[in-house]
C-alpha cells in the first residue's frame, strides 16, 4: 500500500488553515469535476482530490494523519503503526461524502472500513422502500452500435450482511447492446438495482453508453467520420475507391478536383437509428515521398510542365 | 452466477419519463426536482405535475445537476447556469470540431 501526501494533493502547506484547504479544495474539485472537465484522467483526480479533503479537512482526522510524520514520501510502500491511532476518537458519521468504496486502501487502513454511506442509511427509512437505481458506465465499440452486441458487466454494490455489516456483493449481468445506442445514452434496466426492503420493487440498473476510442472512426452524435487518404492523382482525375464503414466495406467515387476536407457523405452510413446518422468521408490528399530518382523526376517534370502557382492569392 | 440475456431500454429523446422515474434515478426527493424545474433547469411538457413527462436528456441533466449540488455546493441558479455553460461548450466544441474538419 502506498503512502499518500494529502497536502501535496490538495497543493497546499502542512501548516494551511482549514479555510485555505477548503479553498485549495473547492477550486480543484471545480476543476477535475467528471461532470466539467473533459481531461482523461478528470474522474481519477477528483476522487484523489476528494479523498484528501475528507482526510485534512476534519480537524480529528488531519491531526491523527499528522501524528504519522513528515518522514513518509508520497508513493512509498506504507504500513500503519500498531497504535498509531491510540488516543483518537472519531466522532460523527465517517464518510461524509461520496461512497466508501470510492476511497484507496490508505485511507481506509486510517480511518477504517465500516462507516455507514449515505446510499445504506436511506435504506433504513422504512420497511417497504423500492431500492436504489444504480448506475455503471459500459464501453463498447462503435461496431457494436451498427450490429449490437452482448455484454457481461460486472457490478459491484455494497450491501448489508445478516449482521450489518457492509459487504461488497458482486454479480455479473448479460446484457444486450442493442443497435442504435449513441455515444452518452442510457439503457434502463428495470429491476436490476437494488433490491426492495420488504414488498417493495428492486431499482433499476442505468448503463450509460461510452465509445472505446477508435483507431480510424471518430464519433459525433449519430453521425461517423473517417479521414480517408488520398493520392494526388486520384483527388485530381477521379477514382472509384474502395472505403471501409462499420457496416462493411463501400466503393466510393472520388470525383476529379476533390480537395483536402471537402466532406462527402453516405447516406444513412452512421450510427443506426431513426433517422439513421451518416457516415463523413473525409479526404486527407498526401504527398508520394521523392525517395527515389524516378519519384524525384517525375516532381521536377511537374515543375516544368504544369505551371500551377497555389500562391496566386497572396500575390507572390 | 445469472446467465439471463438481459435486455433494455434506450433512453433517448423519444422516451418520456415521470417525475417519480427521474426522482428514482437520481436518487433525489420530489421537491428537489421541483425546484429544478422552478429554476427552469428542467422543462417538462404538461402542466400539472402528476402529468409533468420529462424527455429522457433530462435524466442526465438531473443527475449532473445533483453530482454538482453534492460535490461542489452549488446551489440552484448556480446549478442552472453551469448545465447551460456546459451545454453551449459541448455545442460550440462539436461546431469547432466540424470547422477543423473542413481544414
Amino acid at each position: 500500500m502506498d503512502y499518500k501526501d494529502y497536502y501535496k494533493i490538495i497543493g497546499v502547506e502542512k501548516d494551511a488553515s482549514q479555510d485555505e484547504i477548503k479553498r485549495a479544495y473547492r477550486k480543484l474539485a471545480r476543476k477535475y469535476h467528471p461532470d466539467v472537465s473533459k481531461e482523461a484522467d478528470a474522474e481519477a483526480r477528483f476522487k484523489e482530490v476528494g479523498e484528501a479533503y475528507e482526510a485534512l479537512k476534519d480537524p480529528e482526522k488531519r491531526a491523527a494523519y499528522d501524528r504519522l510524520g513528515a518522514n513518509w514520501q508520497a508513493g512509498q510502500d506504507f504500513n500503519p503503526p500498531p497504535d498509531w491511532d491510540a488516543g483518537f476518537e472519531f466522532s460523527g458519521a465517517g464518510y461524509t461524502g461520496g461512497d466508501a468504496s470510492d476511497y484507496s486502501d490508505f485511507f481506509e487502513s486510517l480511518f477504517g472500513r465500516g462507516f455507514g454511506s449515505a446510499q445504506t442509511q436511506r435504506q433504513h427509512t422504512g420497511f417497504n422502500a423500492r431500492g436504489e437505481d444504480h448506475h455503471a458506465k459500459v464501453m463498447i465499440d462503435i461496431e457494436d452500435a451498427y450490429h449490437g452486441a452482448t455484454r457481461a458487466i460486472t457490478l459491484q454494490s455494497p450491501e448489508l450482511d445478516n449482521s450489518s455489516h457492509i459487504i461488497n456483493k458482486q454479480r455479473t449481468l448479460n446484457v444486450k447492446i442493442p443497435k442504435g445506442v449513441k455515444q452518452g445514452q442510457r439503457i434502463r434496466l428495470t429491476g436490476q438495482g437494488s433490491a426492495g426492503m420488504g414488498n417493495a420493487p428492486a431499482g433499476d440498473l442505468y448503463l450509460e453508453i461510452e465509445f472505446k476510442p477508435h483507431s480510424i472512426y471518430r464519433v459525433d452524435g449519430h453521425d461517423v467520420y473517417l479521414d480517408f487518404p488520398l493520392t494526388p492523382w486520384e483527388a485530381a482525375l477521379g477514382a472509384t475507391l474502395k472505403v471501409p464503414t462499420p457496416s462493411g466495406l463501400v466503393d466510393l467515387k472520388i470525383t476529379a478536383g476533390t480537395i483536402t476536407g471537402r466532406k462527402l457523405r453516405l447516406k444513412a452510413r452512421g450510427i443506426p437509428g431513426k433517422p439513421a446518422g451518416d457516415l463523413y468521408v473525409v479526404p486527407q490528399i498526401t504527398l508520394p515521398p521523392a525517395d527515389s530518382e524516378t519519384a524525384k523526376e517525375l516532381y521536377r517534370k511537374m515543375e516544368k510542365e504544369m505551371a500551377y502557382n497555389p500562391r496566386g492569392k497572396l500575390g507572390v | 452466477m445469472n446467465q439471463q440475456m438481459h435486455t433494455g431500454i434506450i433512453i433517448d429523446e423519444e422516451t418520456e419519463l415521470s417525475l417519480n422515474d427521474l426522482c428514482k434515478a437520481c436518487s433525489s426527493s420530489a421537491e428537489w426536482i421541483i425546484e429544478l424545474v422552478e429554476e427552469g433547469a428542467l422543462e417538462p411538457i404538461g402542466y400539472q405535475q402528476t402529468q409533468w413527462r420529462f424527455s429522457g436528456n433530462s435524466l442526465q441533466r438531473a443527475c449532473t445537476a445533483m453530482r454538482l449540488q453534492r460535490d461542489l455546493g452549488l446551489n440552484l441558479a448556480g446549478i442552472a447556469l453551469a448545465l447551460e455553460l456546459l451545454e453551449k461548450i459541448e455545442t460550440l466544441e462539436s461546431r469547432l470540431c466540424q470547422f477543423e474538419q473542413k481544414e
